[in-house]
């Protein structure tokens, strides 16, 4: 059977890539596209290290075949600072050292970037809540949760 | 080598005459959040896939007759993110927003969750207290089935070859109705429900119950409507004593399994505490005076 | 060669204690750090494991004729493909490694010892084919009986892994075979006299289920092995030499010749300290002539590498009614899992450590079982036989109607104290952690219906050991620091902080990197809380060389005495030695930078290394405050505060001091109330995943709060003690002892999941 040829938008640039039927977005990404900033921690989303946005949808990318990106604006953390300017949340993160090992730092930047985009002015409680299903094991998650608090500040103008 | 066809069509009759006409296992891919994963654990082998988020009747939320109805494929975050939806139903609202986390709900479906036919689905016993409706379209036409009459068991369902759900219909709701949803998880969230209950009732003008029904997840083969535990609702005013004969019934209703997850024991006497504090909430919303 | 002992510095520190950003911090939130999984080369294959289905078997046959058949699969391997390594016990007791046992994990022989234990493997053209190859393998298995809790491993009619195993460390050596490894024992003093003088004794059983590391990025590596007989490996590990060592030892290669490059890693809490995949994918490699990529599935992770042991305990401690403990008896009965080495001396060492103690005996028993081989997992052995002293440890305050941290602090060890093992504790800081939580205004204040309040403490040897460290000056007199740690939480930030103080100059003219097995000398894993302790020493001293250099460059320039130039304030300053070095104010002083401009004309590059074998490594001590409310109708708990009051010696950058106390206590309550491993009928895991092996996610937990009590150690130029390990010991006690205080019931079986809860109240089992 011949590969499927899919047109998307990535990180706002036109791309296109060959792909089976069973191929998920994120072996695409990383394999095919070799954007390697999304991760692989699970593959069966329970860990949201592979974090995406279709169409300003947050997913795991884990459970989103490639082949239904077809026309689909994608956006990765390889896309989020703009140019050498870094998004607040990433200034933020290193500020607050919010990373350790840093490998479920991509996938949560991604999800704090879609909650902030929705919530401009979360709780602690709603932070938590939304990053419910970015595992993180190195942090225990308070200087992560700082982090996007200060960096909803910022982008609030307080 | 594993080559499996993929088809999106965007009307629903070709997405049925594709799952009806399939040589080999056929899927419907909705959200995929389950079905990838059975996929990658060598679960399922399916030959073909139809991706039906492209058929606009199966995307769409609407009212309609006072009530509403959304398609079996909208995603979780959009129904949850529909604020009359989620005024008007806050229970099964707050069930949707227990499949799994953000991300698994930015594509995950009602209709998956049903379909996929897990007993300890979220949605379903929400769906089921709150009497709706599946509408589901196949190579014979339209028909319509109780949520409670799709899931048959596990992983299993009451549809023919070639059947989709294509939507809910949720009911108008009479004046004092409230529902609720809890479940049973050990953490806060991204665990599969130990045990789900889902009321819904509605108090007359005295305060006193005029209509009730109770479901109850994870604790057997299937989402288990539970007349018995509604029984116990009527005619009262949600007190201290109805709630306890609403946990009895909804304790004996359970023939649950040990698993990984809970064992028997547990689940039966968990059955019993969710229903009773989902009455209360749903009591509250219905906006008893105290 | 030996560290020096050198004497902390007095001045005030610059650079040591703020929080600057890290050097590797862009990469990483941009997702341009590169991990083990995230390299590739052209013509690069996919790796693949095939994998026991059985807890337990005889592999009678291996077929791979139909995978060598199918197109693009390059090469199948087995154990065949591995030279035999010799049965023998290397390095010391407590860490001994035996290559006879490691590479039968690597690659099973004669049998299969867990489910998920590797049999053969394939290097194929795409991820699809080698999953195809994997499935035309035909293993013939004979299915033996299985065991694996430790208590059903050691009775006596229990299914043997090894039908020669005789016990070590038992006097006459038993006649008959069994599943236990070793026995160790540690006695002080006459323990039956101090019982005899006890007013009261307390006896406490405990049982803890294996759980995981649970770092979110799976094994892989990526290996490019030439027929020439080198080979180079990109691997996520927590010591790149480590794996250089083993990869070698495994293939039957020289040291030189294997050259392992360090990627990112993500998490390893020990777990990463071994290898799994690399001696695979370089014998795929090899045989292939390709490079060949593997990257473990979550599933694999769980089940084919190493959770730490499960665990039955029994501790009994004597006491006095004014709170004088005179005698402390423990029994640890530690899974070692498929192979020999569990933690367990580990954990006779350190459960009674933070205590004075006259009368101990300590007893220690490493038993194999059909689950795999257990591998560190963050203060490995000390968070175990913890949950066990210190849940007994409350019992007995409760029993004596003390305060437990009084009681603590009334029996704490100080400098001088005898431990079990035999010297002498040589350093303060575990009364200042019970301080600091008696000094909190938490400690007193009122709680709710349900909620309860319950403290432990924990002991962690920490490490010194071997690390190299390179530093080079720039020509335009920025600074490379060069370690062979690899950087799991941060440690390029402390190296580079480390050594901008040392040099005097700002921390961004500083460069900290991780450099390949090639490029630095031999350094030691990244664990044991060593790397700011011992690769810092080395920094330290390899800075000390660098401005040596400089003095001796600038008294070139100045064409004075050697003697007569001092480094100060990131300077060359030219002082009279006759003087008492008093600044002559003759010659303007020489920065780093001018000095840098002037090297071809002074002698040429400025570079110096320093190699160090550090000793004086500190303990760490912790104490821990958790506050918990348990739903009493579903027996669910959840933690409302938890503070975690640590002596670190010194916080080189307290922003990531802090992450560790935080990151090990969030690890320790999963531990705690939900993690582990479950097992079916035929020894299947169940739970190999995330969903099902439930490690705490965000809106679980409440801010940790973090007291870092710092007490310089000595022996360290900061007076640095390692920080990365004891937060976790104390953990699952202080849980335990929530909850006991919570609703009058001691839970002593890990983990204390809602339905034991539940249990424990309706049965009455009081505390």
């Amino acid at each position: 059977m011949a590969k499927h040829h899919i047109s998307a938008t990535l990180n706002g640039n036109a791309v296109e890539y060959l792909c089976e039927t069973q191929q998920t977005l994120l072996e695409v990404l990383r394999d095919e596209l070799h954007l390697t900033g999304t991760k692989e921690g699970c593959g069966t989303g329970d860990c949201g290290a592979c974090s995406v946005t279709v169409d300003a949808r947050l997913v795991c990318s884990c459970l989103v075949l490639a082949v239904e990106a077809q026309g689909k604006s994608i956006q990765t953390i390889e896309g989020m600072a703009a140019g050498e300017h870094l998004h607040p949340l990433q200034r933020k993160f290193l500020e607050h050292a919010a990373l350790q090992c840093g490998v479920c730092t991509p996938g949560i930047l991604i999800a704090a970037r879609s909650l902030l985009e929705r919530n401009p002015d979360p709780t602690e409680e709603e932070v938590r809540f939304w990053l419910a299903g970015n595992l993180c094991r190195c942090t225990g998650y308070n200087k992560i949760v700082d982090a996007v608090l200060d960096a909803a500040r910022e982008m609030r103008g307080n | 080598m594993n080559e499996i066809r993929y088809e999106a069509p965007t009307r629903l009759e070709d997405a049925v005459a594709l799952l009806a006409g399939a040589n080999g296992v056929a899927k419907v891919l909705a959200g995929g959040t389950d079905l990838l994963i059975q996929m990658r654990g060598g679960r399922v082998a399916p030959a073909l896939l139809v991706d039906i988020k492209g058929i606009p009747e199966l995307t769409a939320i609407v009212a309609e007759n006072g009530g509403f109805r959304f398609g079996a494929a909208l995603s979780c975050m959009e129904l949850i993110e529909n604020a009359e939806f989620a005024a008007a139903w806050p229970g099964l609202t707050d069930a949707v927003k227990l499949i799994g986390s953000v991300q698994v709900k930015g594509r995950a479906s009602v209709g998956g969750n049903l379909c996929n036919a897990s007993p300890a689905a979220d949605s379903v016993p929400a769906l089921i207290a709150a009497g709706a409706v599946a509408s589901i379209a196949g190579p014979g036409g339209r028909r319509e089935a109780r949520v409670e009459d799709v899931a048959t068991g596990p992983g299993k369902t009451s549809l023919a070859r070639g059947e989709i759900v294509t939507s809910f219909f949720l009911p108008r709701r009479p004046p004092r109705s409230g529902d609720a949803y809890l479940r049973f998880t050990p953490r806060t969230e991204m665990d599969i429900a130990v045990v789900g209950a889902g009321i819904n009732l509605t108090l007359d003008e005295k305060g006193v119950c005029s209509q009730a029904r109770v479901s109850l997840g994870a604790v057997a083969e299937r989402a288990l409507l539970v007349p018995e535990a509604a029984a116990a609702l009527l005619g009262s005013k949600i007190d201290a004593p109805a709630l306890a004969r609403l946990g009895a019934a909804a304790s004996a209703a359970c023939r649950p399994i040990d698993d990984k997850r809970g064992t028997r024991e547990f689940r039966i006497k968990i059955a019993a505490v969710l229903a009773r504090r989902a009455a209360a909430i749903a009591a509250d919303r219905a906006g008893r005076k105290n | 060669m030996d560290a020096k002992t050198i004497a902390p510095d007095q001045k005030a520190l610059k650079v040591v204690g703020t929080r600057p950003v890290r050097p590797d911090g862009a990469p990483k939130v941009t997702g341009l750090a590169r991990y083990g999984a995230d390299f590739s080369l052209p013509g690069m294959l996919w790796g693949d494991i095939l994998r026991s289905p059985h807890a337990h078997a005889r592999i009678r046959s291996i077929d791979t004729s139909k995978a060598r058949a199918l197109p693009g699969v390059k090469a199948v391997i087995t154990a065949a493909d591995f030279p035999e390594q010799k049965y023998e016990f290397v390095g010391p007791e407590r860490v001994a490694i035996n290559y006879w046992h490691m590479t039968r994990n690597v690659m099973a022989r004669e049998k299969v010892l867990y489910e998920g234990h590797a049999v053969a493997a394939v290097a194929a053209v795409s991820r699809a084919v080698a999953a195809a190859a994997l499935r035309l393998i035909a293993v013939d298995y004979e299915v033996l009986p299985h065991v694996i809790d430790v208590d059903a491993a050691m009775a006596p009619d229990a299914p043997l892994l090894f039908e020669d195993m005789i016990t070590r460390g038992i006097e006459p050596a038993p006649d008959k075979p069994s599943n236990i490894s070793k026995r160790v024992e540690l006695n002080l003093g006459d323990i039956e006299a101090g019982f005899a003088a006890a007013d009261e004794i307390v006896e406490m059983n405990f049982k803890t289920a294996p759980v995981h590391q649970g770092y979110i990025e799976p094994h892989a590596c990526l290996a490019r092995f030439d027929s020439g007989g080198q080979g180079e490996l990109w691997s996520a590990s927590q010591g790149h030499f480590v794996v250089r060592a083993y990869t070698a030892q495994l293939l039957g290669m020289n040291i030189g010749d294997v050259l392992v490059h360090p990627a990112e890693i993500g998490g390893g809490f020990g777990g990463k300290t071994v290898i799994y995949v690399e001696p695979v994918a370089a014998a795929l490699s090899r045989k292939s002539g390709h490079p060949v990529k593997i990257m473990m599935s979550r599933e694999d992770v769980f089940k084919a590498t190493g959770p730490t042991s499960g665990s039955s305990m029994t501790v009994r401690i004597g006491v006095k009614k004014d709170g004088k403990i005179v005698a402390a008896d423990g029994l640890f009965k530690f899974q070692a899992g498929a192979f020999p080495g569990s933690p367990v001396m580990n954990a006779t060492m350190c459960g009674f450590a933070p205590y004075n103690i006259a009368n101990v005996r300590s007893v220690g028993y490493d038993v194999v079982s059909n689950r795999p081989k257990s591998a560190a997992y963050r203060a490995p052995g000390s968070p175990i036989s913890a949950f066990a002293v210190e849940s007994t440890m409350d019992a007995v305050a409760v029993r004596i109607g003390m305060d437990p941290l009084k009681f603590r602090l009334a029996n704490a060890s100080r400098t001088g104290t005898p431990t079990a093992w035999g010297p002498k504790h040589a350093h303060e800081g575990y009364a200042e952690t019970l301080q600091a939580l008696l000094d909190h205004p938490a400690y007193q204040a009122p709680l709710a219906k349900n909620q309860g309040r319950g403290v432990a403490s924990g002991f962690w040897f920490n490490n010194g050991g071997e690390s190299c460290a390179t530093v080079h000056v720039n020509e335009d007199g920025t600074v490379v620091v060069a370690t062979g740690s690899m950087d799991i939480g941060g440690s390029r930030a402390s190296m580079a902080i480390m050594a901008a103080e040392t040099l005097g100059i700002a921390y961004d003219r500083v460069r900290a990197i991780v450099a390949d097995t090639a490029s630095i000398g031999y350094t030691h894993v990244t664990g044991g809380s060593r790397v700011t302790f011992a690769t810092g020493m080395a920094v330290v001293e390899a800075c000390r060389k660098v401005t040596a250099e400089l003095c001796a460059r600038a008294a070139m320039i100045w064409k004075v005495d050697r003697e007569d130039a001092v480094w100060e304030d990131g300077c060359a300053r030219h002082v009279d030695k006759n003087d008492k070095g008093k600044s002559t104010g003759k010659f303007e002083p020489l920065s780093l930078k001018a000095i840098a401009a002037k090297r071809a004309v002074t002698g040429g590059p400025i570079v110096a290394e320093a190699a160090v074998n550090a000793g004086g490594a500190a303990p760490g001590f912790a104490s821990e405050l958790c506050e918990v409310e348990v739903d009493p109708e579903t027996g669910s708990v959840k933690v409302l505060r938890f503070i975690v009051a640590q002596d670190v010696g010194r916080a080189i950058h307290p922003s990531y001091v802090e992450g560790q106390l935080q990151g090990g206590v969030v690890q320790g309550i999963g531990w705690a109330l939900n993690e582990e491993y479950i097992y079916d009928d035929a020894g299947r895991l169940l739970n190999a995943g995330f969903l099902d092996y439930r490690i705490p996610v965000a809106s679980d937990l409440p801010m940790i709060e973090t007291i870092m009590v710092e007490v310089p150690n000595p022996n360290h130029p900061f007076g640095v003690k390692g920080a990365g390990e004891v937060n976790i010991v104390p953990t699952m006690a202080a849980v335990a002892n929530a909850i006991n205080h919570a609703i009058g019931r001691r839970l002593t079986e890990l983990p204390m999941s809602p339905p034991k809860v539940l249990a424990a109240l309706d049965s009455g089992a009081k505390g």
